[in-house]
């Protein structure tokens, strides 16, 4: 399985995995501990009718357009929800429950109404992603990896979660005391004049640029996983917020890698003859990873 | 068309879909009352989520034992198996672990829906998995559903009601009062238990006629909306109800003329324009409600501050005044009191001096609460009172 074929056919998927569980996850770790934690499952349904109204707005499947429709549903929806929870003065995990299935539902509609037949654009793309198609033809082996002919006939999704990973770990890394700080003592940071609220917003639209760039390659399915599982099994294993980013990124990394060769081998192995979702694999080892730390983790309990 | 299949005139089927998706509506309105007051409105969500894998078991075990794998009972069995358990992992995760209820949500809602795709995916290289039609349960398809089907669909709906209005009474009372429920003997975790096991049952009812993505929708828009209405507890349940009720009746019957649409999706928008209405157009809670108490409240400070300006004899520069008090025949155009004006100044001019003795005094402490500078003394005080504290207005004495 090391050979002309893993490249060509494993390689890029299991890399733009690798990418892609990583941006998630690494925002993710704040997300969980402001108690945030259902944001990335409210972008990732957004990101649909943002997808779906560019599509309408241009006339082409152009990568472009699409982020920045996606981008711009999420911040969208992010404004709404903190609207009707301050105007109906309504908890914020029912005022997101509202915003999102309305949008996502707006989204299957028009997607349903207007004539998308004839390009790669339905639901259930948009759920679970097509990881397995994202392979790279032009590739002879290993050695295509210094081959720039070879290269430059990588799927676009590589270099494009590659850069989505460089950004939100650029924040990360700049914002980081801030970031800590008003996570874990709001009151104290904005004491010291931190801006806390803007600090937020720009977590939650750094966020939702990992998951934007991310769902058009692998769907919305991993996206909410990778967000919530690896962080929440990486807290079980350590009280450090650094450890702890550390521990996520190696769960996300392992989910997805574990996750792409059981569903793409796996059931070679039992002796079945097709592969299963990639997708739906890497959000289910995730779990079991989550599941083991939540058992036997030990920093699980409550108090500690 | 959309006359007929709103009066039901579209043939045996579709009458019961329809009725049953408006029962299904109510109960999921009731129900979802009581999770959004009791806070955990996004339990839901993991819990329907949670279905995909059962149903996706569930049809490969029914090909197993030789059946086509289609029973929507069965299904829906299996449905109700693999929620539970997320149901419990969701509890598990949220009292064993330091994680909080949102991270629980999210972990599980994913987890069992990224293995039902799984499952998914395998039920497609199966042979009778090719026209197995599972794909109606992400979104709700009930156009074109089996007479037996149908059937199911509206008997479940109508016991789901009835378990609702059964237990509606302690579920109120633990929704509004918790500490009032505990100390009359109701078990909280048992109240809790059988509110999950309600919306559980909600959820897969709903599952071919929402979808179980959407299905959260149902529970929580309704309550949502009825909460704009009123601030009373038993008319907050019976309104979501009603709103639940069109959601799901409008609902089936666009989708059943127009059978291309999944069903889901309609019922949800259905259901958030009525949110929508009572956003914008609700007394009291309502933006427009807000926006017209707003603007009343500026335009009485203005007034009052202008009245006192004149009393005092200081010209008025600003704009929204001086137009106020023009339009109410207060002033000359070029800022002179007319004598109405005159007389409502000086009005002002003895409330606030009034006002200003009261709030000086100790023995006038529960009075001086209610002063906001708008409200006329003569609302709060007696005449006696009123006489008591003009006789401590100072003469105006010649400054020398």
């Amino acid at each position: 399985m090391m050979g002309v074929e893993f490249v060509a056919l494993s390689l890029t998927p299991i890399l733009i995995g690798v990418c892609v569980a990583v941006a998630c996850a690494l925002p993710g770790n704040f997300l969980l501990l402001r108690r945030q934690a259902l944001i990335g499952d409210a972008i990732s349904h957004v990101v649909l009718p943002g997808i779906v109204v560019a599509f309408l707005l241009t006339g082409v499947v152009a990568t472009g357009s699409m982020l920045l429709g996606a981008a711009g549903a999420a911040v969208l929806s992010v404004i709404a929800i903190d609207l009707i929870r301050r105007l109906g003065r309504i908890e914020a995990g029912a005022a997101m429950g509202v915003v999102f299935t309305a949008m996502f539902a707006g989204g299957v509609l028009l997607l349903e109404r207007s004539d998308t037949s004839s390009v790669h654009l339905d639901v259930e793309h948009a759920l679970f992603g097509n990881l397995e198609s994202l392979i790279w033809l032009d590739a002879r082996g290993w050695s295509s990896l210094l081959d720039p002919a070879a290269l430059s006939g990588l799927p676009v999704e590589l270099p494009r979660m590659a850069v989505a990973l460089v950004v939100v770990t650029a924040f990360l890394w700049l914002f980081w005391r801030p970031l800590a700080l008003s996570t874990f003592d709001e009151g104290f940071a904005r004491g010291l004049g931190m801006p806390t609220g803007p600090l937020g917003l720009a977590l939650v639209v750094v966020s939702a640029i990992a998951a934007v760039a991310a769902f058009d390659a692998v769907g919305s399915i991993i996206v909410i996983a990778m967000f919530i599982c690896p962080p929440a099994a990486a807290r079980m294993m350590t009280n450090r917020l650094g450890h702890q980013m550390v521990w996520s990124a190696a769960f996300a990394a392992f989910s997805a890698i574990i996750g792409y060769v059981l569903a793409g081998y796996g059931p070679i192995w039992i002796g079945a003859s097709a592969s299963v979702s990639a997708a739906g694999m890497i959000a289910t080892v995730s779990g079991v990873i989550l599941g083991v730390a939540a058992v036997a983790g030990p920093h699980r309990a409550k108090a500690s | 068309m959309l006359a007929d299949a709103l009066l039901l005139q579209l043939g045996y089927n579709a009458t019961l879909v329809t009725i049953g998706a408006c029962l299904l509506g109510i109960a999921a309105g009731v129900a979802g009352t009581f999770l959004f007051l009791r806070k955990r409105a996004l339990v839901s969500d993991a819990i329907s989520h949670a279905t995909l894998p059962g149903v996706g078991l569930a049809f490969i075990l029914m090909v197993g034992m030789g059946g086509d794998g289609r029973s929507l009972f069965g299904l829906l069995v299996g449905a109700g198996f693999s929620a539970a358990i997320g149901l419990l992992c969701v509890h598990w995760l949220t009292t064993r672990t330091r994680l909080g209820e949102d991270a629980a949500i999210g972990a599980v809602l994913s987890v069992f829906f990224g293995f039902g795709i799984v499952i998914l995916t395998v039920i497609q290289t199966m042979n009778a998995g090719r026209q197995a039609g599972l794909e109606g349960f992400l979104l709700g398809s009930t156009a074109g559903m089996l007479r037996g089907d149908a059937i199911l669909l509206a008997v479940s709906a109508t016991l789901v009601l009835l378990l609702v209005l059964i237990l509606r009474r302690p579920l109120e009372l633990a929704a509004f009062d918790p500490g009032y429920a505990q100390a009359t003997g109701w078990s909280m975790g048992r109240i809790d238990l059988a509110m999950m096991g309600i919306v559980l049952v909600v959820t897969v009812v709903g599952l071919k006629v929402v979808g179980l993505i959407l299905i959260v929708a149902l529970l929580i828009v309704p309550a949502v909306t009825a909460r704009f209405w009123t601030e009373r507890a038993g008319h907050v349940v019976i309104i979501a109800g009603f709103v639940g009720g069109v959601s799901g009746y409008v609902g089936a019957a666009i989708s059943a003329i127009a059978p291309a649409l999944p069903t889901g999706p309609i019922v949800v928008l259905v259901g958030f324009t009525m949110f929508l209405v009572s956003l914008l157009l609700s007394p009291g809670r309502g933006v427009l409600a807000s926006v017209l108490m707003h603007w009343r409240y500026q335009r009485r400070v203005h007034m009052r501050q202008g009245l006192l300006a004149l009393a005092q004899g200081q010209p008025i520069f600003e704009t929204l005044t001086h137009r106020l008090l023009r339009r109410a025949g207060l002033i000359l155009p070029d800022g002179v009191p007319t004598s109405d004006g005159q007389a409502a100044a000086a009005k002002a001019l003895l409330d606030e001096t009034r006002w200003s003795i009261v709030r000086a005094d100790q023995s006038f402490a529960a009075a001086a609460t209610r002063y906001d500078g708008l409200t006329a003394i003569e609302t709060v005080l007696t005449p006696d009172q009123l006489n008591e504290v003009d006789a401590r207005i100072k003469a105006p004495e010649v400054v020398t």
